[in-house]
């Protein structure tokens, strides 16, 4: 009984959190702290917005897990549409909010052989490259440039999320030659048939071309890319998604490496942004593993994409505002 | 019956275990090098009820604030110039940062030679590949921030 009301504590928690960070009022309080110009003097009360940024971060981490999401896609609009941090640094500290989930997970992943080293080492390369050129030109970029295009990433991320179907074990028919040729191929145990799947994939070329896209927005905005690098691998390269899920976490642990060096490199990374950001999206992500069993999908993920898409306008109004143009 | 094995191969069981080891080096260190920052054990270049002036500025403004401010380099605090301050707190906190960003470059050159030895030509140049673009990219050469 005292569990189930913790459950239940849990779950009213989160829906709470939720709520709150959709609130007009807290957006326009943000907003607010996001303009007001910088002291001359130290703020004594400096100390609230790591606090309020761990606890935020805690949040996320659970509704991450609870969603199927990445940190970092929900790090980069949240924090840099209703904190005063500016996007430069928040984009920095996505990056290593992706990096170390991916890290966490990555050994694992790779032990249980659901991550498979010779599909991700190609699509890799390709990424991590990209995300390098991307983190430069999101640098380089006037900020509510990129804010917009952040904003219009979210926004298609949505439509992605609304619109994408998944399949547990794709038909391929035949390998393709480039993957025959670099034996991408590989077998798991699938628990809930009792069966050993074999698995091969086919369009690799497609579908490593794909991967510049995805590997330049990662970096250019400081996402993790999993939204983009499932279904590609799962629906257009026809890996199975368990091999596709776990391929892509382990991914985001080589493609934000390429992209977090540049952005240490150029002085993007503040401590006390970043250390309580990635103590509460883990310890976030703990608490969500447990939650997971008695969370409900359909909820959760509705409620990922509601929050998605308030982000993503916030970053739309956030850069359009800058130009002077009014959206609401 | 199938005749396939569904273990991992032995260079992703060695990837594997090397990138366990510094994701545990670096998140303790991070943890460590945290609590010695902000309980004020160890001095920081940026006093910390300073911090919030310069997080909403861009990066290049905040760097010419703290080098203005503080510092007073002839160049801006960027690439590996961290090193020279690790006797600060603040940026005694980049040391678990790279190591976490680096620690892959390392499962990459430790599983290089294995795959040569197989003749796994195609990978064995992709991992190789790999590492060098990744080092490329820590080097601060490709970021210009390698001054």
């Amino acid at each position: 009984m005292l569990r189930n009301i913790k459950e239940k504590a849990g779950m009213l928690f989160v829906s709470l959190m939720c709520a709150i960070m959709l609130s007009p009022a807290w957006a326009l309080a943000t907003e607010a702290a996001d303009m007001a110009p910088v002291p001359a003097m130290g703020d004594p009360d400096w100390w609230k917005w790591p606090v309020i940024l761990l606890f935020v971060t805690f949040v996320m981490g659970i509704i991450a897990v609870l969603g199927g999401v990445g940190g970092g896609v929900l790090f980069v609009p949240i924090i840099g549409g209703f904190f005063p941090f500016h996007l430069d640094f928040v984009r920095g500290a996505g990056l290593l909010v992706a990096l170390c989930g991916a890290l966490a997970a990555g050994p694992g992943l790779l032990k249980a052989n659901l991550t498979s080293l010779r599909l991700a080492m190609p699509v890799a390369l390709i990424a991590s490259t990209m995300a390098i050129v991307g983190a430069m030109v999101g640098l380089a970029l006037p900020t509510h440039i990129v804010q917009l295009a952040l904003g219009g990433t979210i926004l298609g991320i949505v439509a992605i999320m609304l619109s994408a179907k998944k399949s547990t074990v794709p038909h391929v028919p035949q390998a393709d030659a480039l993957s025959s040729a670099l034996r991408i191929t590989g077998v798991f145990y699938e628990p809930t048939t009792k069966e050993e799947i074999n698995w091969k994939i086919h369009r690799t070329i497609p579908g490593l071309l794909t991967f510049i896209i995805i590997g330049f927005m990662a970096g250019m905005f400081g996402l993790g890319a999993g939204w983009a690098n499932v279904p590609v691998l799962n629906l257009m390269m026809g890996a199975p998604l368990k091999i596709s899920v776990a391929t892509s976490k382990f991914l985001l642990s080589i493609t934000d490496t390429s992209a977090a060096w540049i952005y240490l490199n150029k002085g993007c990374v503040i401590p006390m942004m970043v250390v309580p950001s990635l103590i509460g999206i883990m310890l976030g992500s703990f608490v969500g593993v447990r939650l997971l069993k008695v969370a409900k999908p359909t909820f959760i993920r509705w409620m990922v994409i509601v929050i998605l898409l308030f982000a993503g306008l916030k970053a739309v109004q956030k850069g359009l505002s800058t130009m002077g143009i009014s959206l609401f | 019956m199938s005749q396939h094995n569904t273990q991992a191969t032995e260079e992703q069981v060695l990837y594997a275990d090397i990138l366990e080891k510094g994701m545990f080096a670096g998140l303790a260190l991070m943890v460590i090098t945290f609590a010695l920052y902000v309980l004020g054990v160890m001095p920081s270049i940026v006093p910390v009820d300073e911090i919030s002036i310069y997080w909403s500025q861009p990066v290049h403004d905040y760097l010419v604030a703290i080098n203005t401010n503080f510092l007073h380099w002839e160049t801006l605090p960027v690439g590996w110039s961290w090193m020279k301050l690790l006797g600060y707190g603040d940026f005694l906190n980049f040391l678990p940062v790279a190591i976490l960003s680096g620690i892959t470059i390392v499962c990459y050159l430790v599983i290089t030679p294995g795959l040569f030895a197989r003749k796994d030509k195609a990978m064995a140049i992709m991992a190789l590949a790999e590492a060098v673009i990744l080092t490329l990219a820590a080097s601060g050469v490709l970021s210009g921030g390698g001054h």
